[in-house]
């Protein structure tokens, strides 16, 4: 990887209380490149993916320590505002989350109108909807409830909604696990439509899915790394046994 | 951009932190402002109920020092005039007219719910489950209007001189049949006490696990008999907090019993006898109160009553939820 | 067998005997039902809703300045106890895991339990008295008084019901947590809390003992907060005590009335909670 590293993780360790969730992983991510997370649930996916954005220390009781980098600025840093982070890191949940109170349109640029940042509200809302690959299916009904629309279709608005803050990165967290096969084939190339702009940490259990969207593939084991390289090599050449076995489907 | 600085620094931050392990909690001024102005709505609740007793306490304060606590509540005369304040007339009426409401609404309350919950047929339910709201939400000066001109005539006619001559050799049956009185009164109270029973008995029914009646069932028990070794036994404190719910609202109503009870302060011990009850009195003389001393006495009273609907409504949560954590 | 035939008996016996409670429970409110409308209907007319109250014996009048009395203190209980209310319920559901949350939700079951001519104690005590006058004000903070603890509580199990995965959705979009709070998760559950509201604004609306010696009443039209003012549920009282025929029918088209605004009000708050169950689904 010749390209600049957007994302640095240096032994970062969670709890939550007395649970160990993630046990030292350093992890680094290119610019613009596709990290999949893969491993057994209760590995500490989601829980290392939530220490990216902030996210995990919502959760009462939950600590982290350890360092993480974005373009270089700590994000655990005294003076870094995890509301100001989480602009710059956007995240899809694993069931689609769009707010219910909210008409479709009012869902996608949700987050400029909360953080009350001045945008050329419809424009965004065409260029996000049409990043999501979401635009020709509502732009009929963008006043409409979005629980009208399919799982599929709340994802893809969520990843919308996710967009239109313009982050740099996109963190998804088994964002099409919810999802029939078809919705998955549609999120699936729309990540790789995305990856043209963002960098992205995708967590799936499905190794199919890891081998066909990600340059680079983190297998996680009891919330240790086991392994983490290119994404050929983790499915072809693996240097550890545990993830031979795992990808394999000798276990998890 | 390369890693192998970062390595370095991250090697000096952790020596100059022997403790990793930080707790993460980052509130900005927004969220710390957000967060003092929910704790004083939290505090202005507390203050409610704080003002409640307080200005309570202190209106009925003169009164209460002038005549003694004790005197004050087992007095027995009356006399804003004179200024004497007994309140026992009205604590009886009071605790009169709520256990015949208790002993008339809690079987049937009690055995709607049942039914409700164990026999009916479940197209049965929503229909009465809307019924018993309904009668829970009819205002109480309605059933007051209801009692006087509907309730008050049956009694006094045919309904006091049956009870007269079948049950007359109790003392609680004897003497003219007014209709207006401690019976009018305990039946109009049933009926408005009869929703909150029934249905919190209800909610706790539901919560019998669905095993433990069907184990009943499996060993050859019949419905009834499912209900009397399993779910009543199972609720059996929940429902009792549902009484109580119903009693510490009985004893608190107004007007309904102040519109048929006869507002006389009386002791006597027959149901048809009119008498008088503690929100009764504050009703009726409250805003015709000159003195200090006066509006002080029906302050106590509003202390007593207070006293006593507080003690039974933490009793009755405290039951009612103990039948629900059972499950947990 | 015989045995046998006996413990069907006695299990028929009893669903008889619990299904004749739901009679017994129905009877009442037929009967209560029933009455009202049929005399109430007796006496009704335009100028029912309109015209002042006029001197016994005189014919015709109205109720229209206790209705116009009651929207006011009721709106002047809303004023006061919705912000409180609906704030405690806020507190409860995003702060209130803690000892003092405890207390404030302790707190709030107990009230909930207090009588409401206690609480018209108090609102006199604390208005009419400094006031030196009775006045809607008084019987508005009686009712606000009463409100409180209700919609606090309300609110609370309706902000608590607003799925986790919602305030997250929101918080990594970089909003705050207090513009998450109110515009997301406040949002979502605002018509439920829009129902609960209507709910208790119903029931408040039937209160009387409170209003007794807060706003007394009046013979007249009045929206001066700080002036006596009707209602209709004293005026129903009012009537039913007196001794005059024609007052007693007034009583019953009164009650009608009260009991349509009630009715109307559950009915708001059954199709709202409707729409939105409907709406979710
Ligand atoms: N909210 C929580 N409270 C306590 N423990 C949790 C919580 N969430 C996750 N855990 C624990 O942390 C570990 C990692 O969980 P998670 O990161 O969700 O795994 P994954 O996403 O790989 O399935 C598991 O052992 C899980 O039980
Ligand atoms: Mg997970």
């Amino acid at each position: 990887m010749t390209a600049a590293v957007k994302i640095d993780v240096a032994r970062l360790d969670a709890w939550f209380g007395r649970v160990h969730a993630v046990k030292g992983v350093s992890i680094q991510v290119p610019e613009r490149g596709v990290l999949a997370v893969i491993g057994p649930s209760g590995c500490g996916k989601s829980t290392f993916l939530r220490c990216l954005n902030r996210m995990h220390e919502l959760v009462p009781g939950a600590r982290a320590a350890g360092r993480v980098l974005l373009d270089g600025d700590d994000v655990y840093g005294g003076s870094v505002d995890p509301v100001l982070l989480r602009r710059r890191v956007g995240m899809v949940f694993q069931r689609p989350n769009p707010f219910p109170a909210m008409s479709i349109r009012d869902n996608v640029i949700a987050g400029l109108k909360l953080n009350g940042l001045p945008r050329d509200t419809d424009e965004v809302l065409e260029r996000c909807l049409t990043q999501a690959a979401l635009w020709d299916e509502v732009k009929d009904r963008l006043g409409g409830s979005p629980l009208a629309l399919s799982g599929g279709q709340q994802q893809r608005l969520c990843i919308a909604r996710a967009l239109a803050v313009e982050p740099e990165v996109l963190l998804m967290d088994e964002p099409a696990s919810a999802l029939d096969p078809i919705a998955t084939a549609r999120i699936e190339e729309l990540i790789h439509e995305l990856k043209e702009r963002y960098t992205i940490v995708l967590v799936t259990h499905n190794m199919q899915q890891a081998a066909r969207t990600s340059d680079l593939t983190a297998f996680f084991y009891l919330g240790e790394l086991v392994e983490c390289g290119p994404t050929e090599q983790i499915f072809t050449n693996p240097k550890e046994s545990r993830t031979e076995d795992y990808v394999t489907g000798k276990f998890g | 951009m390369s890693p192998a600085p970062l390595d370095a620094s991250l090697g000096k931050e952790q020596a100059a932190a022997p403790s990793p392990a930080i707790r993460l909690r980052a509130l900005n001024l927004g969220d710390r402002t957000y967060a003092s102005a929910l704790v004083s709505f939290g505090g202005l609740l507390l203050a409610v109920a704080g003002v409640i007793v307080v200005s309570l306490a202190h209106l009925a304060q003169p009164t209460l020092s002038a005549t003694g606590p004790v005197h004050f509540v087992l007095g027995t005369d009356w006399n804003p005039v004179s200024g004497s304040f007994g309140a026992l007339p009205f604590i009886y009426g009071t605790l009169v007219t709520s256990a015949v409401a208790i002993v008339l609404a809690v079987p049937v309350g009690v055995g709607l719910a049942v039914f409700l919950a164990e026999m009916s047929p479940r197209a049965l339910r929503r229909p009465v489950s809307f019924a018993v709201e309904t009668l829970a939400g009819i205002p109480s000066v309605v059933y007051g209007l209801w009692g006087l001109f509907v309730l008050v005539p049956i009694l006094r006619d045919p309904v006091e001189p049956f009870l007269a001559k079948y049950l007359g050799f109790l003392p609680l049956f004897r003497g003219p049949p007014i209709g207006l009185g401690f019976l009018a009164a305990g039946v109009v109270l049933a009926i408005m006490i009869l929703p909150t029973i029934a249905s919190v008995s209800l909610e706790v029914l539901k919560t019998v696990p669905a095993p433990l009646k069907e184990g009943a069932l499996a060993l050859g028990a019949t419905r009834w008999e499912a209900v009397r070794i399993a779910s009543l036994p199972f609720a059996k404190a929940g429902i009792f907090g549902a009484v109580l719910l119903g009693l510490g609202r009985a004893l608190g109503e107004t007007m309904a019993v102040t519109m048929v009870i006869g507002n006389s302060p009386s002791i006597h011990a027959s149901l048809f006898a009119v008498g008088y009850s503690l929100p009764s009195v504050i009703a009726n003389e409250f805003a015709e109160a000159t003195t200090k001393l006066h509006t002080g006495a029906l302050a106590g009273l509003g202390l007593v009553l207070l006293g006593l609907a507080v003690a039974l409504n933490g009793l009755a949560r405290l039951l009612v939820g103990r039948t629900q954590r059972k499950l947990a | 067998m015989r045995r046998f035939r006996l413990r069907k008996l006695v299990n028929v016996t009893m669903t008889v005997v619990c299904g004749l409670a739901v009679v017994v429970a129905l009877v009442p409110l037929v009967s209560l039902l029933w009455l009202v409308i049929k005399k109430g209907v007796a006496g009704l007319s335009p100028e029912f809703f309109t015209q002042l109250p006029t001197p016994m014996g005189v014919p015709g009048g109205g109720v229209g300045n206790a209705i116009v009395g009651t929207l006011m203190i009721v709106a002047i209980a809303c004023a006061i106890g919705l912000p409180v209310g609906i704030g405690a319920g806020v507190y409860l559901a995003e702060k209130g895991d803690g000892r003092l949350g405890r207390t404030v939700r302790f707190t709030s079951e107990v009230l909930a339990g207090v009588p409401s001519i206690v609480i018209g104690i108090v609102a006199w005590g604390l208005v009419v008295l400094p006031m030196k006058r009775f006045s809607a004000l008084a019987g508005g903070v009686a009712l606000s008084l009463i409100m409180i603890p209700t919609v606090a509580r309300a609110s609370e199990e309706l902000i608590r019901l607003v799925p986790r995965s919602l305030r997250e959705g929101a918080l990594a979009l970089g909003v705050p947590e207090w513009k998450t709070s109110l515009r997301v998760v406040l949002r979502t559950a605002l018509g439920g809390i829009a129902t609960a509201v209507l709910l208790s604004v119903a029931r408040v609306m039937g209160e009387t003992a409170p209003l007794l010696f807060t706003s007394l009443n009046n013979q007249y039209w009045n929206l001066a907060p700080d002036q006596p003012t009707a209602s209709l549920t004293v005026e129903i009282y009012d009537y039913a005590i007196s001794p005059f025929r024609d007052w007693h029918q007034k009583a019953w088209t009164a009650a009608l009335v009260l009991l349509l605004l009630v009715g109307l009000l559950n009915l708001g708050a059954r199709v709202l909670s409707r729409n939105r169950l409907g709406g979710a689904s």
